[in-house]
């Protein structure tokens, strides 16, 4: 589901976030309002000009008065809201939330294309992630090299979506998807077929570019060559939902 | 010489390639700094052949991958006051655990037989028994300070010596990550 387009007349709200005053339309969610004052919000799932899907629960954040955290990318304001984007129960949750993405596949960052240039190794570093208090699950996820220009590493995916979303909401080619459950879950191509002979990718690359980790990548880059760029998405985002 | 006590400090390799030891003898000139408050009691860089009963800082390099492994982490943990964990080897099995995913007869057959033209054969004396899975050090004990990077550089190996030295706590974060 595309971002829904911001309405013309919409009314601004008062709120606290980390103790500072600060208005937003109501339209938006926490996480944007957060970017926009340059507060921090980890986030791995959360991507601009994308969907909101929610599940990487990095932008956990504390509103008073509520128990619960609350997702800052899928929450939006409302007036008097007071919250708190960096607790030490925050950090303490975050923490555990990068662990466990270590654990559950196999992340040997040293031989990974994208080391030094990922988002979760970055997240790691971010959240103090020293090492990982869970055993590894070493279960084995295969390797998809079979389009002419991209690979897939089931190792390195952590199930963020945003390929899925980015090729079905941008591109319009809907080429992924996800199947199976819980530690079987993992993003798809076409019908589960092997990318190189999918009918519907146009090869456009998106995917790739979106990709925080070294799970996509393009096929013969060295470390140092793969850096990703996703300025182009905001903007084609903002064209898209213009039309 | 310097009167100031020393801290002593022992060191060793399990299963890793060395070179968090070689990033370490890259502090080159501060090498002579850090000789005038450390004491290096054990180490595969001097010729002491026994590890002391009391250590205040110990460092292991690599994986818990046989069972020679086993022992010097054991032994490591029981001797030294404080443990650290150098490099992504020790803190998340890195390389040596990618062989994790098969079964280690397979692994030993493919290193030493299937890709092998002269004389195939399995090495048994003289070398330690391969434990089946790979561990990161705190898999078997338990580890006071956490350094990742392959290998971290010598500026995080002097960051965190200094630390220790000074009696504070480290924080490895600040200065490496994992695939550093
Ligand atoms: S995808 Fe990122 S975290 Fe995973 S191994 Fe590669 S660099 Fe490390
Ligand atoms: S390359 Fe483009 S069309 Fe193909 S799967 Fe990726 S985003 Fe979709
Ligand atoms: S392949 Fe990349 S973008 Fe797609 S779900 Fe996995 S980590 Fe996210």
């Amino acid at each position: 589901m595309p971002p829904p387009a911001k309405q013309p007349n919409v009314r601004v709200v008062t709120l606290t976030i980390d103790g500072r005053d600060l208005s937003a339309r109501e339209d938006e969610t926490i996480i944007e309002v957060c970017r926009e004052n340059q507060i921090p919000i980890p986030s791995l799932c959360y991507l601009e000009g994308l969907s909101v899907w929610g599940a990487c629960r990095l932008c956990l954040v504390e509103l008073a008065g509520q128990g619960r955290l609350l997702a800052a990318c899928s929450t939006r304001v409302t007036e008097g809201m007071q919250i708190q984007t960096n607790t030490e129960k925050l950090q303490r949750y975050r923490r555990t939330i990068v662990e466990l993405l270590f654990a559950e596949r196999n992340h040997v960052c040293s031989v990974c294309v994208s080391n030094g240039h990922c988002e979760l190794q970055y997240m790691a570093q971010k959240c103090g992630v020293d090492h990982v208090r869970v055993p590894y699950r070493q279960a084995s996820y295969p390797v998809d090299s079979s389009h002419e220009m991209f690979r897939l590493d089931h190792d390195r995916c952590i199930l963020c979506t945003r390929c899925v979303r980015v090729c079905d909401e941008i591109e319009g080619a809907h080429t992924w998807d996800v199947m199976g459950r819980g530690t079987e879950c993992r993003v798809i191509t076409d019908m589960a077929q092997p990318w190189g002979e999918s009918d519907t990718c146009t090869s456009c690359g998106k995917c790739v570019q979106v990709c925080p980790t070294g799970a996509l990548v393009k096929q013969g880059t060295s470390v140092g060559e793969m850096v990703k760029d996703q300025h182009f998405l905001p903007i084609l985002a903002r064209r898209r939902h213009a039309q | 010489m310097s009167t100031s006590p020393k801290i002593t400090v022992a060191t060793t390799w399990l299963d890793g390639c060395s070179g968090c030891h070689m990033s370490f003898l890259d502090m080159d000139e501060r090498l002579i700094e850090l000789v005038q408050q450390v004491d290096i009691v054990y180490s595969p860089l001097v010729d002491t052949k026994t590890l002391p009963d009391h250590v205040d800082v110990g460092i292991l390099e690599g994986s818990i991958s046989s069972e020679d492994d086993l022992e010097k982490a054991h032994a490591f943990r029981k001797h030294c006051k404080i443990l650290v964990s150098l490099g992504d080897c020790a803190v998340n099995g890195n390389v040596p655990a990618m062989r994790n995913h098969f079964k280690l007869a397979d692994v030993v057959n493919h290193a030493y037989r299937d890709t092998v033209a002269v004389q195939p054969q399995t090495p048994t004396r003289g070398v330690p028994a391969l434990l089946s899975v790979v561990k990161p050090i705190h898999g078997v004990v338990g580890v006071d300070v956490f350094v990742p990077g392959c290998p971290p550089s010598a500026d995080a190996i002097w960051y965190v010596l200094s630390e220790l030295i000074a009696g504070r706590t480290p924080d490895p974060s600040s200065v490496t990550r994992f695939g550093a």
